[in-house]
C-alpha cells in the first residue's frame, strides 16, 4: 500500500476540521469507521495510557461515538444548545508511516470554542490512524486527542468535539 | 432596599413549609470572605487518598483552599502533609505534580528536606546561629492537622478543630459502604479529572446529590441510556434523602443502571452476571445480606461538608471543589475503584464513569451548563422578588431522594458557620 501524500492527508483533516465547524456531525461521522475509537485523555496521564485501566475524559467506541453525535443533535443536549462556535485549527500535519494496515498521522490542534461572551481554547496533537476507504479516500480508525493542557481550566467541559 | 441586601441568608420556616436561600449568597465576595475564614479555614477538608502515595518516597503536590500542599509518604511509611513552601525564602520544595524521591531540594538556595520534613542539608550551614539550629527554623511546616479515615486523606487549617472521627460522624457509616465494598481495599485509579465552572461552588454542592433534576438535565443521558443499554425497567429510581448532621448528607437509592459492585444489567451479559453473583456472595460472607444488598443495589449521593462528594453511582467519584471567586471554582475528579478487579469490571467501571461523569461526559457538562445558568441569572440576585432561591422541596414530608433535605442540611450548617446564627430566620451580613 502506497502512503497518501501529505496534501492528500491536510486535504482531508480540514474537511473533517469543516464539517465539525459546521456542525454537519452526522457527515463527520460518516469519516469514522465502524470499529472507530475516540479519545481525550485526562491531562495527567502519560502520553501511551490506556482507558482500560486509567481515566479519561473521553474514551469512545464507535457506538458511544455515534450516540455522542446524537446527543449533539438534541436541544436536550443543554451543553452545546445554544450551539456554540467553534473553529478547528489543524497544522503540522505529518504522515509518519503504516502499521498493521493503517497510516499513522499527526498534527498539531487549536480548538476555539465560544459561547455566553466566553472563548476557550483548546491545544494538543491529534495521533491519528487511517485507513483507506473502498474508492481510495481515507477513514479515521482511531482519533486520540491529547490536549498540552494542565486540565480544563477554565475550558471546564469537552462537550464539543475536538 | 430589599431584605437580603443586609438582612438573613437563610430562611427556614418550618410552619410554612418554606426555605429560602438568599441569592447574593453565590454572588457576594464578602460572603465568598467569610466563607474562607469560617468553613474552608475550619473544617476538615480532603486532600487525598493514601492509594495515591502507596510506597514510601511517593507524594503528590495540591492545592487545597488556596493552599499549596505537599503530601509525602517518608521512609517509615508514615504520611505527612505540608506547606509546599522552602521555610528559607518561600519557593516550592516539590515543584512536580506527583512523583517518588528520598529527598526534596529547594532549587532556589539548595536547602533539602528528607520525606518527613526535616532539613537535611543547608548550603553555608556554618554561617547560621546556633539559635537557628536549635529552634528547627529549617524543617518544613506541616499542616496544623493531618488525619485520615480508612485512606481518606484530610487537613485541618485550625489547630483547635476536634477529631476528624467527629467530625465525619454519621457520615462514616456512608463512606464504609464505599470502603468495604473490596477487601483488597479500594484505589485511586490513575487520570484525575481537573476542571473548573463558571458559577459559585455551593451550586455544585447542591447539584451532586440533587435527585430532582435528571429527568430534565440528563433527558439527553437518559435517552442513551434506553437506546443503548437494555436497562433493567423493574428498578426504579426510589430512595430517601438523610440529614447527617454538621452539615453532612446523603441520598440512597436504587437506579436501573449497572454498578461494577455488584448490580448486573442485561448488557454484561452472562459472563457478567456470573461476575457480579460472585461479588454479592462475597460481600454477604463478610458483611451478612442486608449490607451487602444495600452495597450493591443501593447508591448514594453523599455530601461531606462543606465540599467532598463521593458518589457512589455506576461507578465511584470522589470529587472536591473550591472557590476562586463568587463566581468561578476549580473541580478536582476522581475515581475510586477496588484495588483486585477482574481487567473486564476494571473496564466496565471506568466506561460508566466516563458516560456519565465528567468533563467529557453525557451528563456532568450538562450540569455545568446548568450551575454556570443559575449563576447567570443570580446577576438579578438584588431585584425584589428575585432576591431568593427555594429549597423547599419535601418539607414537612417523609423524605423522597428527590427532595431537597439533604441541601436544607447543607445550608444550615453553611448558615450557623458563615454568619454565627443559630435560629436560620436571623443572621445577615
Amino acid at each position: 500500500m502506497s502512503l497518501p501524500t501529505r496534501s492528500d492527508v491536510e486535504d482531508f483533516l480540514y474537511q473533517e476540521a469543516d464539517l465539525l465547524d459546521s456542525w454537519k456531525l452526522t457527515e463527520w461521522l460518516a469519516l469514522y469507521t465502524k470499529d472507530a475509537e475516540y479519545q481525550v485523555p485526562s491531562t495527567d496521564l502519560p502520553k501511551d495510557a490506556s482507558p482500560v485501566n486509567s481515566l479519561f475524559y473521553i474514551a469512545d467506541d464507535y457506538m458511544r461515538l455515534e450516540q455522542r453525535v446524537i446527543r449533539l443533535g438534541k436541544k436536550s443536549m443543554h451543553s452545546e444548545y445554544p450551539r456554540s462556535k467553534t473553529r478547528h485549527v489543524v497544522g503540522n500535519v505529518r504522515v509518519l508511516g503504516e502499521e498493521d494496515g493503517e497510516i499513522k498521522v499527526t498534527a498539531a490542534f487549536i480548538v476555539y470554542r465560544s459561547k455566553w461572551g466566553n472563548t476557550d481554547v483548546f491545544v494538543g496533537s491529534y495521533d491519528y490512524r487511517l485507513r483507506r476507504a473502498e474508492g481510495g479516500g481515507l477513514l479515521i480508525r482511531k482519533k486520540r486527542c491529547l490536549l498540552d493542557l494542565d486540565g480544563l481550566r477554565p475550558q471546564g467541559r469537552v462537550s464539543i468535539l475536538l | 432596599m430589599t431584605t437580603s441586601r443586609h438582612g438573613p441568608l437563610v430562611l427556614d420556616d418550618q410552619a410554612q413549609g418554606l426555605f429560602r436561600v438568599a441569592r447574593k449568597s453565590f454572588t457576594d465576595t464578602d460572603i465568598m470572605g467569610a466563607e474562607y475564614a469560617n468553613v474552608f479555614n475550619k473544617c476538615w477538608l480532603y486532600l487525598g487518598h493514601e492509594s495515591e502515595v502507596s510506597k514510601k518516597g511517593d507524594f503528590v503536590t495540591r492545592t487545597v483552599a488556596r493552599r499549596n500542599l505537599l503530601m509525602t509518604r517518608d521512609t517509615t511509611g508514615k504520611l505527612n502533609a505540608f506547606f509546599n513552601t522552602c521555610p528559607h525564602r518561600g519557593a516550592e520544595v516539590a515543584r512536580e505534580r506527583k512523583g517518588n524521591q528520598k529527598y526534596f531540594q529547594c532549587f532556589y538556595h539548595g536547602w533539602v528536606f528528607s520525606a518527613d520534613g526535616a532539613l537535611k542539608n543547608q548550603p553555608g550551614e556554618a554561617r547560621y546561629s546556633a539559635s537557628f539550629k536549635e529552634q528547627q527554623r529549617g524543617n518544613l511546616v506541616p499542616v496544623p492537622r493531618f488525619d485520615n479515615y480508612r485512606g481518606m486523606c484530610f487537613v485541618n487549617f485550625d489547630p483547635q478543630a476536634g477529631s476528624l472521627e467527629d467530625y465525619l460522624g454519621n457520615a462514616r457509616e456512608y463512606l464504609d459502604l464505599v470502603l468495604d465494598q473490596a477487601e483488597s481495599g479500594m484505589v485511586i485509579l490513575d487520570g484525575m479529572q481537573e476542571y473548573s465552572i463558571r458559577s459559585n461552588w455551593k451550586l455544585l454542592v447542591e447539584n451532586s446529590n440533587d435527585g430532582y433534576h435528571a429527568a430534565t438535565t440528563h433527558a439527553s443521558y437518559l435517552d442513551y441510556l434506553a437506546n443503548t443499554h437494555a436497562l433493567d425497567k423493574e428498578v426504579a429510581l426510589r430512595g430517601v434523602g438523610v440529614e447527617l448532621g454538621n452539615g453532612h448528607a446523603v441520598v440512597e437509592y436504587t437506579a436501573p443502571w449497572g454498578r461494577p459492585i455488584a448490580n448486573w444489567i442485561p448488557k454484561w451479559g452472562d459472563a457478567g452476571k456470573q461476575e457480579m453473583n460472585a461479588i454479592h456472595a462475597k460481600l454477604v460472607e463478610r458483611h451478612g445480606k442486608d449490607k451487602a444488598d444495600r452495597i450493591c443495589f443501593k447508591n448514594r449521593n453523599l455530601l461531606i461538608f462543606p465540599n467532598l462528594v463521593v458518589n457512589d453511582i455506576m461507578a465511584v467519584t470522589v470529587r472536591t471543589f473550591y472557590p476562586l471567586a463568587p463566581n468561578h471554582m476549580n473541580v478536582n475528579g476522581w475515581a475510586l475503584g477496588p484495588v483486585e478487579e477482574s481487567a473486564w469490571a476494571r473496564q466496565y467501571r471506568l466506561d460508566n464513569f466516563l458516560e456519565f461523569l465528567g468533563p467529557g461526559g453525557f451528563a456532568t457538562p450538562d450540569d455545568v451548563e446548568a450551575l454556570e445558568s443559575c449563576q447567570a441569572g443570580y446577576q438579578n440576585s438584588l431585584e425584589t422578588g428575585a432576591e431568593w432561591n427555594d429549597i423547599s422541596k419535601g418539607m414537612g414530608m417523609d423524605p423522597s431522594y428527590d427532595d431537597e433535605s439533604q441541601m436544607r442540611s447543607f445550608w444550615k450548617e453553611w448558615n450557623r458557620r458563615v454568619t454565627g446564627a443559630n435560629n436560620t430566620t436571623e443572621g445577615g451580613l
